[in-house]
């Protein structure tokens, strides 16, 4: 490893991986991970998602090697590193907060990494280069971390990071400080860095936007276990539980007579009542009345009652959807049988 | 806020007189500190050009007399040494402090600011009772045949330095531990992921990020030793003569006020000049007042 690379772990022919086996986590007698069992390829943009309290942070700092394991075992490429220290893994980690030194220059906390390795100099100053200009601060590299943005500090230290090319970057929550708009800017800026460097990232959030538009796959948290794990797409056509359905985008659940079913609400068609008067009845078919309209600018959002007093959500695109309904408006909805996904149980 | 329309007319006025009467509220603690303090201050300037004779004599005799040229040296020394020694000391302890439980640290602080309320004097003579020739420590030595001749603690610099810095040590400890609490654990986290040993850890981030606490305290310390005279005084046994106590000997004795005033001028300006350098090279607010820069 004279040169750093994204391309370090080429030579290890079939390669393997991070994979976690029964990562467990206890703190007394609450146990904030339950029994992890993932594998994550290389080269994935892997993302954990949950609600607050669900164990991201422990489990990624179970990774990192700042947590003690209460049970199970990590292996890079085949090899444990459940012994190695936090210092010995080598995995870049942008914490939440982003935690620079504060009394170095930019150029000093990226260069950090290599600095503590004894690289030479020469190689450690083009390298920084590279690294300011990965993340677009190349004529910020004299400022102290407090003499910049948050958006800026953010980089600095994804560009900390990965200067030293780590087989695996972590990140929890790196972007939960930044503003809505800036937010969506450095989404697109940190999947394009990571089109580029080809690290594994293990990406944390609570953020359901942000996961279903950054990552490869999604792991779904709750209470300590994998809820659900898959592409976004997946997750969100088929989600596999109640908590999994309603957690990553918005969901109706029908309680049919064989179980439990979710339908997202830009799959039920709604039109007037009068427009499909004669026609026949087909499987799905109900009336319904407006119960209100709720305008999100690109969608109209229904809020119908059907005849048994049950209620559904009902998008529309609010530009093609012909002209909007009024509240109390009688309706007909209608869906395709493939647009209902029928779930299993919840775990408790 | 006089502009508001809401607040009475009488109201009003008071704001408007409000300032001077704030002046008046403290205009008795000024004159306190005008009379009190600055007052005999300029006394003592005065004093230091004007006895026996006006001119600078006194401050000449300091480059013709080598009595007084070895006094502020061996001053200089024992200070440097002193606070040397208690930040290393109160570093340590801060350290420790920091890292224990909650539960110990609160017993280590309760500790350490026991130790403010044990009188000097007490604390000097329980020195002079360990350390003496037939003392504690050197009975203990002798008793288990690690020495044969009584050492030699009292009477000497090293004396001086031992009940100086066990005076010293928890002044030193208050504002490491004060900068120590204000440093992020995430970003020490940050360094050992990044690849750093402990020692580069601390080294390359937590004792720069400690420099304010550490300035604080080695300031501290050495103004305190500088104006020290108990200790000095007992357990060097007139042997390690140092500036405060020289100060009382020319008051009290020979009677030469124009030496001892020169000698105090000499230390406030040396102690002014001290804080003048330092500002240049960080902000004192940094140091004093805890805020980030
Ligand atoms: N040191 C600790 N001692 C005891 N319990 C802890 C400790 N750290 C975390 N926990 C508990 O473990 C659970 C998971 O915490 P964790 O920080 O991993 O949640 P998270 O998914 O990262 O939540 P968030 O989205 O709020 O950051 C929480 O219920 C938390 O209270
Ligand atoms: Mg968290």
């Amino acid at each position: 490893m004279t040169q750093p690379s994204a391309q370090t772990h080429q030579g290890s022919a079939p390669y393997e991986g991070l994979r976690l086996n029964g990562l467990t986590k206890r703190f007394g007698r609450f146990t904030a991970v339950d029994g992890v069992d993932l594998h994550i390829r290389r080269g994935e943009f892997l993302t954990l998602l949950g609600p607050s309290g669900s164990g991201k942070t422990t489990l990624l700092m179970m990774i990192a090697g700042f947590q003690d394991i209460s049970a199970g075992d990590i292996a890079l490429d085949g090899h444990s590193i459940t012994t190695v220290p936090a210092e010995k893994r080598n995995f870049g980690m942008v914490f939440q907060g982003y935690a620079l030194f504060p009394h170095m220059s930019v150029r000093d906390n990226i260069a950090y990494p290599l600095s503590v390795r004894k690289r030479p100099h020469a190689e450690i100053t083009a390298r920084v280069d590279e690294m300011l200009e990965l993340v677009q601060l190349t004529k910020f590299d004299t400022r102290l971390p407090g003499q910049l943005s948050g958006g800026q500090q953010q980089r600095v230290a994804l560009a900390r990071a990965l200067c030293f090319a780590p087989p695996v970057l972590l990140l929890d929550e790196p972007l939960g400080a930044l503003d809505k708009k800036l937010r969506i800017e450095v989404q697109a800026q940190l999947k394009a860095i990571h089109q580029r460097v080809g690290t594994t990232f293990i990406y944390v959030t609570h953020d359901q936007e942000e996961a279903l538009s950054m990552s490869d796959r999604v792991v779904i948290m709750q209470n300590g276990r994998i809820e659900q794990l898959g592409t976004p797409q997946e997750l969100y056509q088929r989600p596999a539980t109640q908590f999994a359905a309603s957690f990553l985008g918005k969901s109706n659940f029908l309680h049919c007579s064989d179980g439990l079913y979710a339908l997202r609400p830009e799959k039920i068609d709604i039109c007037p009542a009068t427009q499909t008067a004669g026609a026949p009845l087909g499987p799905h078919r109900t009336t319904a009345v407006v119960h209100s309209v709720t305008y999100f600018g690109s969608i109209l959002s229904y809020t119908v009652a059907l005849p048994d007093g049950t209620t559904l959500q009902v998008d529309v695109d609010a530009w093609r959807g012909g002209p909007t309904l009024d509240r109390g408006a009688q309706v007909t909805l209608d869906w395709p049988d493939e647009a209902a996904v029928k779930l299993a149980p919840d775990t408790p | 806020m006089a502009h508001t329309p809401a607040i009475p007319l009488q109201a009003r006025n008071m704001w408007r007189y409000l300032p001077r009467g704030g002046w008046l509220l403290v205009a008795p603690l000024m004159v306190l500190v005008l009379g009190l303090f600055l007052g005999p201050l300029t006394n003592i300037m005065v004093i230091s050009v004007t006895d026996p004779k006006p001119g600078l004599g006194n401050y000449a005799a300091l480059f013709q007399s080598d009595a007084l040229g070895g006094i502020l040296w061996t001053t200089l020394r024992v200070c440097v040494l002193t606070t040397a020694i208690s930040v290393t000391l109160g570093y340590c302890i801060a350290h420790a402090m920091i890292h224990a439980l909650a539960r110990e640290r609160n017993w280590m602080l309760s500790l350490l600011l026991v130790s403010f309320w044990i009188s000097v004097l007490v604390r000097t003579f329980s020195w002079l009772m360990l350390l003496g020739r037939n003392g504690l420590v050197n009975n203990g030595l002798e008793a288990i045949g690690l020495i044969t001749q009584p050492i030699e603690f009292m009477r000497n610099e090293l004396g001086v330095l031992i009940g100086m810095v066990h005076y010293m040590v928890p002044y030193a400890v208050l504002p490491l531990l004060a900068s120590m609490q204000t440093i992020d654990a995430r970003v020490l986290a940050a360094s050992r992921n990044l690849g750093a040993s402990p020692a580069q850890t601390f080294w390359r981030v937590y004792l720069p990020l400690t420099r304010p606490g550490l300035v604080a305290a080695a300031l501290l310390v050495f103004i305190l030793s500088l104006g020290f005279y108990v200790t000095p005084a007992i357990l060097g046994g007139g042997k390690v003569l140092m500036v405060a106590e020289y100060i009382s000997v020319q008051i009290l004795v020979t009677l030469r006020w124009g030496t001892a005033a020169m000698l105090a001028v000499l230390m406030l300006g040396g102690v002014l000049g001290l804080l003048f350098v330092m500002s240049r090279f960080m902000k004192l607010s940094t140091v004093f007042g805890g805020t980030k820069p």
